[in-house]
């Protein structure tokens, strides 16, 4: 294994990685909640018409892109590289959307909270996705290509 | 205050995602790519959030009640390890490094006006739909 050292940023990464935390740590305290990605948008799409119950789902999701909206107003868009193709991304949309709904959880529920309320399920989970994470880079880098 | 909680975590979770990094498909496959260059950087993402989460649950799970909104808390409670659980995940992981992209990433890269995740943020969208009728 070689190190990244070019690519590999560490303070941001920690300085990220602790407001994502923060973020989590703060709802679940506040709103008594899971602050997972996938499950308030899998909650917005249950198509049993508008509960008042979606409406937190909603405003969390419209932070996400105030954030997004306000880090433009200031700083210069961020470095942004996806490699896979319209198709390849198509096929890894759906994965991502129906697994994690299979598994109640994706990298925020299952990883940040999840293994921050010491959470069993969840580190079974992380585990299985990062596994899954992990083969699939290496066949589609050094297997395919 | 629930929505004004939920506006405020989701705007602070978002700025955490494109602070760290991790709204660039590239730097999450540089860290899923243990043979090649690694970029251990999602890693210490994962330790930040964790560190700071992890004694703010621990005051959630001590109490029936949210603070201020006094909410019934509504922490999960499974604790089950079953297939759906397990093979789900595998799906989520492959699609994760096929793109680089979980579903945090996809909304905070549309909103940031990268217009090339539209096919996985609408197919992504399409399979927890998928995900619902299945459910019925």
């Amino acid at each position: 294994m070689q190190i990244d050292w070019f690519h590999f940023t560490p303070w941001t990464a920690l300085g990220g990685g602790a407001l994502i935390g923060l973020s989590a740590g703060l709802f679940a305290l506040l709103a008594g909640r899971i602050a997972g990605i996938s499950g308030i948008l899998g909650g917005l799409f249950t198509l049993d018409g508008w509960q008042s119950a979606q409406r937190w789902r909603l405003m969390f999701v419209l932070g996400m892109a105030l954030a997004a909206g306000l880090y433009l107003l200031r700083f210069p868009s961020p470095d942004f590289a996806l490699s896979a193709s319209p198709v390849l991304s198509i096929v890894a949309g759906l994965l991502v959307g129906v697994g994690t709904r299979y598994a109640q959880g994706c990298t925020s529920g299952h990883g940040v909270c999840g293994l921050s309320r010491l959470s069993l399920r969840s580190l079974a989970a992380v585990l299985s996705f990062m596994g899954a994470g992990f083969i699939t880079v290496f066949v589609l880098r050094h297997v395919l290509a | 205050m629930r929505n004004l909680i939920a506006l405020l975590a989701g705007l602070l979770f978002g700025l955490g995602l494109i602070v760290s990094g991790m709204a660039n498909p590239a730097k999450v496959q540089g860290f899923l790519d243990l043979a090649g260059y690694w970029d251990p950087s999602l890693a210490l993402v994962m330790a930040g959030a964790i560190g700071v989460a992890t004694p703010l649950f621990w005051l959630a799970r001590r109490r029936s009640q949210t603070v201020l909104t006094h909410e019934p808390m509504q922490l999960p409670a499974n604790t089950t390890i079953d297939r759906k659980l397990l093979l789900g995940s595998a799906a989520f992981g492959i699609g994760w490094g096929l793109a680089g992209i979980c579903p945090g990433p996809a909304l905070v890269a549309i909103a940031l006006g990268k217009h090339s995740v539209l096919p996985f943020l609408l197919a992504m969208l399409a399979g927890m739909l998928i995900h619902t009728r299945l459910q019925r």
